[in-house]
């Protein structure tokens, strides 16, 4: 009983004070994961997401002269955590949320919804909220995993000169709902293209993998695919090292796709592939201004170490996407101090081409993105990138590119059709 | 011989060696166990923070650099370039033995007599603070260990094995990681010592007599105090050498310190008591889950391993229920 | 002189039969129910319900079920996260299959059929003991959602894998889904609670409670003095199982509404709650409470002081909870071995006496 009353309080205090610093500012929360079992990768994302809102302050004032204030919240990873920092940075006027995690993305759609704040699932959490007739207030464009699924097997079609027809794949899949994505549309392309499927499930956390990859010894398929998060990746890419499987015929999706995943490999993991949807490397502009207005300045979030990396490119491309919605939405309504029902508007008005990409000091950094109330995943593009171990960097070795249009969007149909049906949704005219 | 029979006998032999890396994890708790009675929940924890500890030393890194920097504004994150394997390795003992005095003076010694589940929650709450602890002192990002063991499949393994097909047969020889060899090498050579340790030396027969009767090692002189801090001690060089052999698989992160669910179907199965039912559960276990998941795993999905370790552990159990080294329970009313 | 038993007459069999003998206690409680019920839901925001209240309410309910198997039975379960989901898609398959059934009776057959799959599990607890039998709960715990993950029946054959409560109201309040208002979440959430404390507390008072404690005790003296040790174990695995059943369909479809079980329902789960009734308890009622509060909130309290009130960085305060929470977990053993509701009978002994020392 003392305690309750001790937490009431203490919750009550803490929470006036928190209500005290947000104003006139427009609010991001960051749902960052710095500790647990993923913070090897929540860290970079985090500062990359951290970073490039501080650089738009720094440099230019905020957006469109409203400073930017970012709210941090540590998920941990955990739902009930993320469901906790979610309700904590609500009420502060929170333009939009950027769950960094399948299960706290399935919390807040529908949720979300019912508050009118945006939820941005970049390529990850329900691939069919890329139809925006169901779900009006959650996006996840560039990109998602069926998309990347497609984009992989388009890749190997191409090495294989086009014609796949008697050859086999394996998926290698975090056994959970994330890990579990790929595999309606793998079914649906090996229909298509002739191929045989293999689907190998590794449990959470996945430290213990030599099933596995005995059976990929065994049956020899041309390509291996991977769907892991976590310590599963470097084992993963640890084990196929181990049973000398090529690496260039290994290809994982864009969570196994950081130098955290190679590195503990060495050597052995030259030539591993994975997908991505934005590009890698720190040869773009914008870093002189991240080092200049940023690092040097202190202001960084992390030591400044992983600038550059995968995973802050990542955490940097998604904080830009937020600034440049935020910007459509200033232009739509007039105002510069946006809600995030405008916010929303913003993001569904979302329009980036090559040219407002060099501007921003990221040239060729992703594809063009054209948003849409019908299309919320915007153009379903990605890139193979590859890794070279003695550079210890990645390097994208194709264009971005589609996907298989014709079997994704159906899938998304019947998908989102589905959850409509379940939940009462009647989809909105477009 | 066929493929299937040559497949089936690549299966076991993986399933023995993964047994072993159990059996590494297992070998921590059942010494803490036999000396004291304490299911020591934080053993997975331990083995994490000396992974980190060690590759700490090992970089140079400068321990809660990150509070450091955070309370004094300054940059510091390296205090030089590092330094040699074995030095990094003894100066991560000796963090250990700290740690294991440091545990006896300040929550076991308060705690004797106090009934098993009691002392079970003590050392969760220990698991949460070296948790803590660890990422405060190292960060929590993921680190390359590199003791200079090597990894990989094995080419004369394979090479010899390749002959062992039927003519005709489309093989390509069986596989074996060299780690996992150098592992089951040293989980031999550290049962070994631990066995010579304990009937040869004299803190050794003391540590037996406690693991036998408190009361009645008491009585005849020996400090519990004492031989608890060398259990602990051990237990930690034990969850150095388990960090060591996994972390090598996959860098030092968080997730290392789960390596202890899979110690504990090896533990119930092999009874808390026993060295020998810790590498022999741990060897059954290894083999039981790879069969399975060879055999059956394709028909009903997969991943199966992780539940299929316990059912087994729970069939035996039903026939003994004290596990399969376990001393005799008798009840008397 | 503030809490004293002096004075409190007891003229009738049934006035010292009752739930809470001494007065103090009785008007405390009473006082403590009024609140609960009558201000708090004018209080209420989504914070406080989605983050503070709410939690722990489902995980006091979830305490309360191990309490009864661990604390009053003696029997050491690590299978609560899967009885959890147990609960939790049964309550998801029932919603959807019969979308008539009033959620409220959809809670309690969730709860019976959590029941029936504790018993299943329960059987070998008749043979195996001690810390060996927790394998058994452990085999529950990997495999129910291993079950959960892979056949694709249970999630009613979804694309993703995870579940999403329907929208269902109790008198034509919306309970579950978004638009669930929070007083009306608390509320229901509140109601289950309270009526399964009091069932608890009664049930733990009467025969069937007294024969879990003599098994807990010695279960071979129980067993000469004719408990029928089958009956008492496979008891207390289904009551507890129901118990931990109804926490597992309120944590679905109140608290979170969306679930995917490797994530929702994994083992730590099952530490957690185990952790609660030690801090707590070991068979208190009051204890499991106290427990899941302790492991529940302060972490979120930790949280908004040190990140809310002094503005440190989020992950430095994260690991500094954890070291917290684990050096006050060792802290409060030390002082108190017998968990906290321990602590707090010895308050009240001292509070009998206060301000005389003798």
């Amino acid at each position: 009983m003392n305690l309750k009353t001790l937490t009431t309080a203490t919750v009550a205090a803490s929470m006036a004070l928190g209500a005290g610093i947000a104003s006139a500012d427009l609010t991001f929360p960051s749902l960052s994961y710095r500790t647990g079992p993923y913070a090897p990768n929540g860290i970079p994302f985090a500062d990359g997401y951290a970073d490039y809102f501080t650089l738009i302050n720094e440099r230019d004032g905020g957006i469109g002269g409203e400073m930017i204030n970012l709210v941090e919240c540590e998920t941990g990873y955990n739902t009930e955590k993320g469901v906790e920092c979610y309700e904590s940075t609500k009420g502060q006027g929170s333009l939009v949320y950027q769950p960094l995690s399948t299960g706290i993305t399935y919390q807040l759609i529908p949720k979300a919804t019912a508050d009118g704040i945006p939820v941005h699932s970049m390529g990850y959490g329900r691939t069919s909220a890329a139809n925006g007739k169901v779900f009006s207030n959650i996006f996840n464009y560039p990109g998602n995993y069926w998309d990347a699924a497609s984009i992989i097997v388009k890749h190997i079609l191409d090495q294989e000169g086009g014609d796949l027809s008697g050859k086999s794949l394996a998926l290698v899949y975090h056994n959970s709902a994330y890990g579990k994505e790929p595999i309606r549309t793998l079914e649906e392309l090996a229909k298509k293209h002739g191929y045989s499927l293999t689907l190998l499930a590794v449990d959470h956390p996945g430290q213990e993998q030599k099933s596995q990859w005995l059976q990929i010894r065994r049956e020899r398929p041309d390509y291996v695919m991977m769907w892991g998060w976590g310590v599963m990746n470097q084992v993963a890419i640890q084990e196929a090292v181990n049973i000398r499987y090529p690496m260039d015929h290994f290809i994982g999706v864009w969570w196994s796709a950081s130098e955290n995943d190679v590195i503990p490999a060495g050597e052995g993991a030259n030539g591993y592939k994975a997908i991505n949807f934005h590009g890698v490397g720190d040869g773009f502009p914008i870093y002189d201004d991240i080092r200049k207005y940023v690092v040097d300045a202190g202001k960084a979030a992390g030591d400044g170490s992983n600038l550059g990396t995968v995973l802050y490119n990542r955490g940097m491309y998604a904080a830009m996407l937020a600034v440049e919605a935020a910007r459509t939405a200033q232009e739509i309504h007039g105002v510069s101090a946006i809600n995030p029902a405008q916010m929303r508007d913003g993001m569904e008005a979302l329009k980036i081409d090559q040219a407002r990409m060099a501007e921003l000091g990221l040239p060729d950094f992703g594809p063009d993105i054209n948003v849409t109330c019908a299309n919320h995943g915007g153009p379903g593009e990605g890139a193979i990138q590859q890794w070279d171990a003695a550079s210890q960097s990645w390097s994208l070795i194709t264009d971005f590119v589609g996907s298989d249009r014709e079997v994704i969007d159906p899938l998304i149909a019947e998908d989102s059709a589905a959850f409509a049906a379940e939940n009462n949704i009647t989809p909105r005219d477009c | 011989m066929s493929p299937v029979v040559l497949n089936t006998i690549e299966v076991i032999l993986n399933g023995l060696m993964t047994g072993v890396m159990y059996s590494l994890v297992a070998l921590g708790f059942v010494l803490i166990f036999k000396a004291s009675g304490i299911f020591n929940y934080a053993q997975g924890v331990l083995a994490l923070f000396a992974a980190l500890t060690l590759v700490g030393f090992q970089t140079g890194q400068v321990p809660f650099a990150h509070v450091i920097n955070a309370t004094f504004g300054t940059d510091y994150h390296h205090w030089g370039e590092g330094m040699n394997t074995v030095l990094a390795i003894l100066l991560t003992m000796a963090v250990m033995v700290l740690l294991a005095w440091l545990v006896e003076r300040l929550v076991l010694r308060h705690l004797v007599n106090q009934e098993p589940i009691i002392l079970f929650m003590a050392t969760i709450g220990l698991a949460f603070f070296l948790e803590g602890l660890g990422d405060l002192m190292w960060g929590a990002n993921i680190k390359v260990l590199d003791v200079g063991l090597p990894s990989g499949g094995s080419f004369w393994w394979e090479d010899v094995t390749r002959t062992w097909a039927a003519e005709g047969t489309e093989y390509w020889g069986m596989y074996i990681d060299v780690l996992d060899v150098w592992a089951a090498g040293i989980a031999v050579v550290l049962v070994v010592v631990l066995t010579l340790f304990s009937q040869y030396t004299e803190t050794g027969r003391a540590l037996r007599a406690v693991a036998d009767d408190h009361q009645a090692a008491l009585t005849v002189g020996i400090s519990l105090r004492t031989i608890w801090v060398v259990v602990w001690s051990i237990a930690g060089f034990v969850a150095l050498v388990a960090g060591i052999m996994w972390g090598a698989k996959s860098g030092v992160q968080f997730s290392l310190s789960l390596i202890a669910l899979k110690a504990l179907p090896v533990l119930i199965l092999g009874g808390f008591t026993s060295i020998p039912g810790a590498i022999v559960g741990g060897l059954i276990i290894g083999v039981g889950e790879k069969l399975f998941e060879f055999a059956i795993g394709p028909m009903i999905g997969g991943a199966t391993e992780n539940w299929f370790a316990y059912v087994l552990a729970l069939f035996f159990l039903m026939f003994r229920p004290q596990g399969l080294f376990g001393e005799r329970i008798i009840e008397r009313v | 002189m503030f809490y004293r038993e002096a004075g409190d007459f007891k003229t009738s069999y049934v006035d010292d039969q009752q739930t809470f003998p001494i007065r103090f206690d009785r008007w405390g409680v009473r006082v403590l129910l009024l609140v609960a019920f009558l201000v708090v839901p004018f209080l209420i925001n989504d914070y406080w319900e989605k983050s503070i209240l709410i939690p722990f309410l489902v995980w006091s309910l979830a305490a309360l079920g191990l309490n009864i198997l661990t604390g009053y039975c003696g029997l050491v379960s690590l299978g609560t996260g899967g009885f959890m989901a147990v609960g939790a898609y049964a309550s998801y398959k029932i919603m959807t299959a019969f979308p008539e059934v009033n959620i409220f009776f959809v809670i309690l057959l969730s709860g019976g059929v959590t029941a029936l799959v504790g018993i299943l599990f329960g059987l070998p607890s008749l043979r195996i003991k001690g810390f060996y039998l927790a394998v058994a709960t452990l085999a529950a715990q990997f495999f129910l959602i291993w079950l959960f993950n892979k056949a694709p029946w249970f999630y009613n054959y979804s694309a993703s894998g995870q579940i999403t409560v329907p929208e269902r109201s109790v008198f034509g309040i919306v309970v579950t889904g978004p638009e669930a208002a929070s007083w009306a979440t608390y509320l229901f959430c509140l109601v289950f609670v309270v009526l399964f404390a009091f069932v608890a507390r009664n049930l733990t008072r009467g025969r069937l409670g007294r024969s879990w404690m003599a098994i807990r005790d010695m279960d071979i003296a129980a067993e000469i003095i004719g408990v029928p040790p089958l009956q008492a174990k496979l008891s207390a695995f289904a009551v507890s199982s129901f118990y931990i059943g109804l926490a597992g369909a309120l944590f679905f479809s109140v608290y979170l509404g969306a679930i995917e079980p490797t994530e929702a329902f994994n083992i730590d789960k099952s530490f957690l709650v185990l952790f609660m009734i030690i801090i707590g308890g070991l068979g208190s009622i009051f204890g499991s409470f106290v427990g899941a509060a302790f492991m529940v909130l302060l972490p979120v309290l930790f949280k908004n002081i040190m990140v809310g009130g002094f503005g440190w960085p989020t992950d430095m305060v994260q690991h500094f909870i954890f070291v917290l929470v684990g050096g006050l977990i060792m802290f409060f053993l030390i002082v108190e071995p017998h968990g906290l509701a321990q602590l707090w009978r010895v308050t009240k002994e001292k509070l009998r006496l206060w301000p005389f020392p003798h």
